[in-house]
């Protein structure tokens, strides 16, 4: 398990290590917490030239309010996220999402950050910053620029960050007093999620106001379903009405078959985990 | 003999060296001058190698040297099988180095050795190897037919054919007769998955080719079987090896071998001249070290109405994978014996088919041959309970041999010396509270909850302590299994014991201390127990089948009793008294009838000094001895677990695990309960999710711990052990071998506790790992099938592999 030689640096400022980046053209990467480069460059799947760590940027780790918004620095390492105050008033389903990420060990190493630029399908922090309409902020050589996490998962492993960019920070409306569920299904605990559903909600004399709904591992990128949340809209808090309002959740996803499951049994669990994470939730 | 060490649960000697890892592990070690190895391995299951191009990694920076197949061909001689199951016993050349021909995905084919591990790591990729592949034989039942073959110049797939039939052996009856005389017959057929040691520290090996002897330090459970077999097949005088298995992290049966990668080291480290280290990836653990398991079972069992067993047919169809370990082809005929369990059959027949495919080779796995004879048995009562609408522990107990009925000779012609399956039956029902979770039960099958609940029961029985050395020569194995052990008295009264068994994690340190502070009445801190190294320990035969203890610490209490004979002798002359009038207790050899005495340490340094000896004595006290079992011991114990079943998911939880274990007298209750618990784990995680799994190419699927799963203590309840205590009658300490008891019992219990949940459903069998996915297909093939679900041929239910889904 030993990688490819690479160049180190531990830039301490952000425009330090753009500047890195974009000395080291296509062979440069960065590394975050290190969860997911560090086995990949172990295995050589990767083999960059130049591996830029941005764990000495202090600007890039934090958690803070900005007006209607909670704010997460890229570098924020999973631990301060799922246990911040403001996460649990503010973005409580990042909060559950988190504390289902790997383990104790991992979750204090591993960033928030880090886990959405590596954009595995599999991985639970995508859908939950689907779901809260997270807003990300990303710095290149021409500055900064934003994108709204419907257009930030592209592909298997891929986001809009660009080779030459860093992912700094992650912004999210303020969904205070919404009420959330992360259902991750897995057959051992340490594990990639079989299937995960994220749901949030917001509840007014006993019936469902507004919900936001988004899939793991149902296809290559995280699923945000509308039409479930809409149908949701206006649905007491009873099984058999949200069995119904959820019943489509999984239509036309097409997800991945593996050692864990076919596409048939992974519908089935999406359908059954969205029942459940809204029910959970409210 | 004053007791105060044994029965005490110290805490290891050994834990903090091996926790922290800041001891002599293998890949600690660092030589003056050493090289490091690395490994160009077969993608390919099955290929001819046309050429192999190493110009280029030659040249790299760093590179010292690389070895093909066709460079040693003359050198590297090749990996001995051990075990001539038949004496037609067919087998391919098992070359360290691949020449011509790989078998499997994983094969060696070329070795770098280099200045630096990641100099030889990075020249492995200039290294250009041309294949032409070859139809992979993957499946058993295919192999069977010979349509495709591993091994093309063999001629055939299969190795072996072995049989016991109870008829002719004179242990019972025909049972041909027996199944078409019955009542009730039930034919099943149970798939045992392969299964992967998974050991924690990854094998390593590293060779000092300097100096008169050559000394390989290796991450392996059996030092000096590797010993002699390195001799033997590289034809280096035996003086001339020195073998050491230093700190050793785990094995669990996979480290009971002698590897390619050990005689590649040995080779490298003879062509350089200098000392060679090779340290395998996780990755190459997965794909190149053996795996177990993986056979087919067939099991007829025939029954009165009354649920009185008539006879038993088991016909195996066995995964040798590509070659022949030292001890491959004998693990399936290890399980020969137990199929039988702790029931009196009156008639047995068993046959096993060893056979090649092109897959890793297979060989020992924590039980070996025992859980899976365990497992088909256990699951064959309760599945004849369920054809009989009978309770399956009241079934199990109209067949099962009485306490009063021991010593009992089965069907497979083994003698039980002692057992109590009622007392340890009895208690773990009432520690499991079985009549209230049989009542929690039925409420949730009236209600239709949607989560069942289904309670499993094993009550297995196992033959460990391997072996009496005429009972494997009968079995035609080239080795005896006695053992050997030496207690040294230094001049102080401090003692090193000697034992030529090869601890690699279970604590053998700490009880063998127990046992000889209790028998030579010294303090527990000053004994010393040494190991693992064939220059100290020189003879042994290492570590396995559940043998240490119950073998090798035999050997230790011999030798400790001869010490206290030649200690006697030295008390008399020293205090002018008769030999026979010398008693010996708590440390001290008093006279009889006065208060004159010497301590064990005055007469050791009276040995020492041997200024005043009797005439004609040798002054050492030190002692040897080598212990033969006359027979195996036979742990047993009945093992209740509470599952459930999530139907909506198929999701498995076990809530509950009550196991109560005769294993004879404890030395250290501390090291049984966590040989109990460990054990356990593994077998709970054959049945629900382990598999090693190889796509329709032959290449691993599940070559990282990523799609290997392997429990944590995060997916297990705490488990109730208890014991129940029927001291052995073969050894006189009284003791059972425990090292494999919990991984033998606790396969079916699980299996049998998921079925118990979703029969009244219609599902009759699930494949092991019992997956979510699994069940869930289960429950919905019964539910639309109206039918009753039988598990299905392994080989049609691979999911079609598409990790990226189809977006």
């Amino acid at each position: 398990m030993i990688p490819v030689a690479f160049d180190y640096s531990a830039p301490t400022t952000l425009d330090e290590a753009l500047t890195l980046l974009a000395d080291a053209g296509e062979d440069g990467k960065i590394l975050a917490g290190g969860q997911s480069l560090i086995p990949v460059l172990k295995l050589r799947l990767a083999a960059p030239h130049a591996v830029i760590d941005l764990g000495r940027i202090d600007a890039l780790r934090g958690i803070r309010e900005d007006g209607d918004h909670v704010v997460i620095g890229a570098m924020t390492q999973h631990h301060d996220v799922a246990t911040h105050p403001l996460v649990a008033e503010h973005a409580n389903l990042i909060a559950r999402a988190t504390q289902t990420v790997a383990d104790p060990q991992i979750r204090h190493r591993g960033t928030f950050g880090g886990a959405l630029v590596h954009a595995d399908p599999a991985g639970d922090l995508p859908a939950a910053a689907l779901a809260m309409d997270a807003v990300f902020h990303i710095v290149g050589p021409g500055g900064e620029r934003t994108v709204a996490a419907a257009d930030f998962f592209v592909d298997l492993f891929t986001t809009a960050v660009g080779d030459n960019e860093i992912l700094t920070e992650v912004r999210m409306p303020k969904k205070t007093a919404w009420v959330s569920d992360y259902q991750k299904f897995t057959r051992v605990a340490q594990q990639w999620s079989i299937v995960g559903v994220a749901a949030t909600l917001r509840i007014e004399n006993g019936r469902i106001a507004e919900a936001r709904i988004a899939l793991t591992n149902m296809g290559s990128v995280p699923i945000r379903v509308q039409a479930v949340e809409q149908a949701l809209i206006g649905c007491a808090i009873e099984e058999d009405a949200i069995a119904r309002a959820t019943a489509s959740v999984a239509d036309g996803t097409n997800p991945p078959s593996d050692l864990n499951g076919d596409p048939d049994y992974r519908r089935h669990l999406a359908t059954v985990l969205t029942r459940r994470a809204v029910l959970n939730a409210a | 003999m004053t007791i105060t060490e044994i029965g005490a649960s110290r805490l290891r000697k050994e834990d903090q060296r091996l926790i922290t890892g800041r001891t002599r592990y293998t890949d600690n070690m660092v030589l003056p001058g050493m090289l490091h190895i690395a490994l160009v391995r077969s993608p390919f299951a099955h290929a001819r190698i046309t050429a192999i191009n190493v110009d280029e990694a030659k040249r790299a920076p760093g590179v010292i040297m690389v070895l093909t197949g066709k460079d040693v061909a003359d050198e590297q001689g090749g990996i001995p099988s051990a075990w001539p199951v038949t004496p037609d016993q067919k087998a391919p050349p098992y070359l360290p180095i691949a020449v011509e021909h790989v078998a499997y995905a994983g094969e060696i084919v070329a070795c770098v050795i280099g200045r630096t591990a990641a100099a030889a790591r990075d020249a492995l990729e200039l290294i250009d190897v041309d294949y032409d592949d070859l139809p992979p034989v993957l499946d058993l039942e295919e192999a069977m037919t010979d349509t495709v073959l591993s091994h093309p110049d063999l001629g055939t797939n299969l190795s072996a054919t072995w049989i016991f039939d109870s008829a002719a052996a004179g242990t019972g009856t025909d049972v041909a007769q027996a199944l078409a005389s019955s009542e009730v017959v039930i034919e099943r057929t149970y798939y045992q998955q392969r299964l992967i040691p998974a050991f924690m520290e990854p094998r390593s090996t590293v060779v000092d080719p300097t100096g008169e002897q050559l000394t390989m330090w290796s991450a392996t459970q059996v030092p000096h079987i590797l010993k002699l077999m390195i001799s033997l097949a590289l034809s280096i005088p035996e003086s001339k090896v020195r073998v050491v298995a230093p700190d050793v992290g785990g094995g669990f049966g996979g480290k009971l071998a002698v590897t390619a990668e050990e005689f590649i080291t040995l080779l490298a480290a003879r062509r350089t001249g200098k000392p060679c280290k090779y340290t395998e990836t996780r990755t190459e653990s997965l794909m190149g070290a053996h795996h177990g398991r993986a056979q087919v079972q067939r099991i007829r069992l025939s029954a009165t109405k009354e649920g009185i067993v008539t006879g038993l047919d088991v016909n195996l169809l066995a995964d040798m994978g590509a070659y022949l370990g030292v001890i491959t082809s004998g693990i399936p005929i290890l399980g020969a014996f137990m199929y039988n369990g702790i029931y009196k059959f009156p008639a047995y027949r068993f046959e096993c088919n060893n056979l090649f495919t092109n897959k890793a080779p297979t060989g020992a796995y924590r039980g070996a041959g025992r859980p899976e004879a365990t497992f088909a048995i256990e699951r064959a009562m309760d599945d004849l309970a369920a054809e009989l609408d009978m309770d399956p522990v009241e079934l199990r107990r109209k067949n099962w041999i009485k306490h009063e009925e021991f010593p009992f000779t089965t069907v497979a012609g083994l003698e039980y010396d002692s057992g109590n399956y009622e007392a340890a039956t009895d208690k773990a029902l009432k520690e499991f509270g079985y009549d209230e979770l049989r009542a929690e039960q039925k409420l949730r099958r009236q209600s239709g909850d949607r989560v069942q609940l289904g309670i499993g029961v094993s009550t297995y029985t196992e033959m460990c302590g391997l072996a009496p050395s005429r009972v494997l020569g009968s079995l035609d194995y080239a080795a005896g299994g006695w053992e050997h052990a030496q207690v040294r008295v230094l001049p102080t009264g401090a003692i090193e014991v000697v034992t030529g068994i090869s601890p690699h994690g279970q604590g053998h340190e700490t009880s063998f201390s127990q046992i000889v502070a209790d028998r030579l009445g010294v303090p527990f801190d000053n004994v010393e127990v040494l190991h693992g190294d064939t220059q100290v320990a020189q003879r042994g035969l290492d570590t396995y089948g559940s043998r240490s203890l119950v073998v090798g610490g035999m050997a230790v209490v011999a030798a400790a009793d001869k010490v206290i004979e030649k200690a006697k002798t030295v008390a008399a002359h020293l205090l002018e008294a008769s030999r026979d009038d010398i008693e010996f207790t708590a440390g001290a050899f008093g006279v009889k009838g006065t208060d004159q005495s010497m301590t064990l340490g005055e007469i050791a340094f009276a040995v020492f000094s041997a200024h005043n000896m009797p005439d004609g004595f040798e002054p050492s006290l030190d002692s040897d001895a080598t212990f033969d079992p006359v027979n195996f011991n036979f742990p047993h114990g009945t093992h209740l677990c509470a599952m459930e079943v999530d139907t909506e998911t198929g999701a498995v939880t076990l809530r509950k695990y009550v196991c109560v274990d005769d294993i004879g007298n404890v030395i250290n209750p501390l090291l049984v309960d966590g040989q109990i618990h460990g054990g356990l784990v593994q077998g709970i995680s054959q049945a629900l999710f382990e598999e090693a799994v190889y796509d329709e190419s032959g290449t691993l699927v599940t070559g990282s711990f990523v799609d290997y799963l392997v429990p944590s203590a995060a997916d297990l309840p705490m488990f109730t052990t208890d014991r129940t205590v029927t001291p052995a009658l073969t050894n006189t300490l009284g003791v059972k071998g425990v090292g494999e008891a919990g991984t033998i019992a606790s396969t079916p219990a699980i299996v049998n506790g998921v079925l118990d949940a979703v029969r009244h459903l219609g599902v009759d069998d699930i494949l092991m790992p019992c997956t979510p996915s699994r069940v869930w297909n289960a429950l919905r093939d019964a539910a639309q099938g109206g039918g009753r679900h039988r598990s299905p041929d392994p080989s049609s239910t691979k999911p079609d592999l598409d990790p990226a889904g189809g977006n």
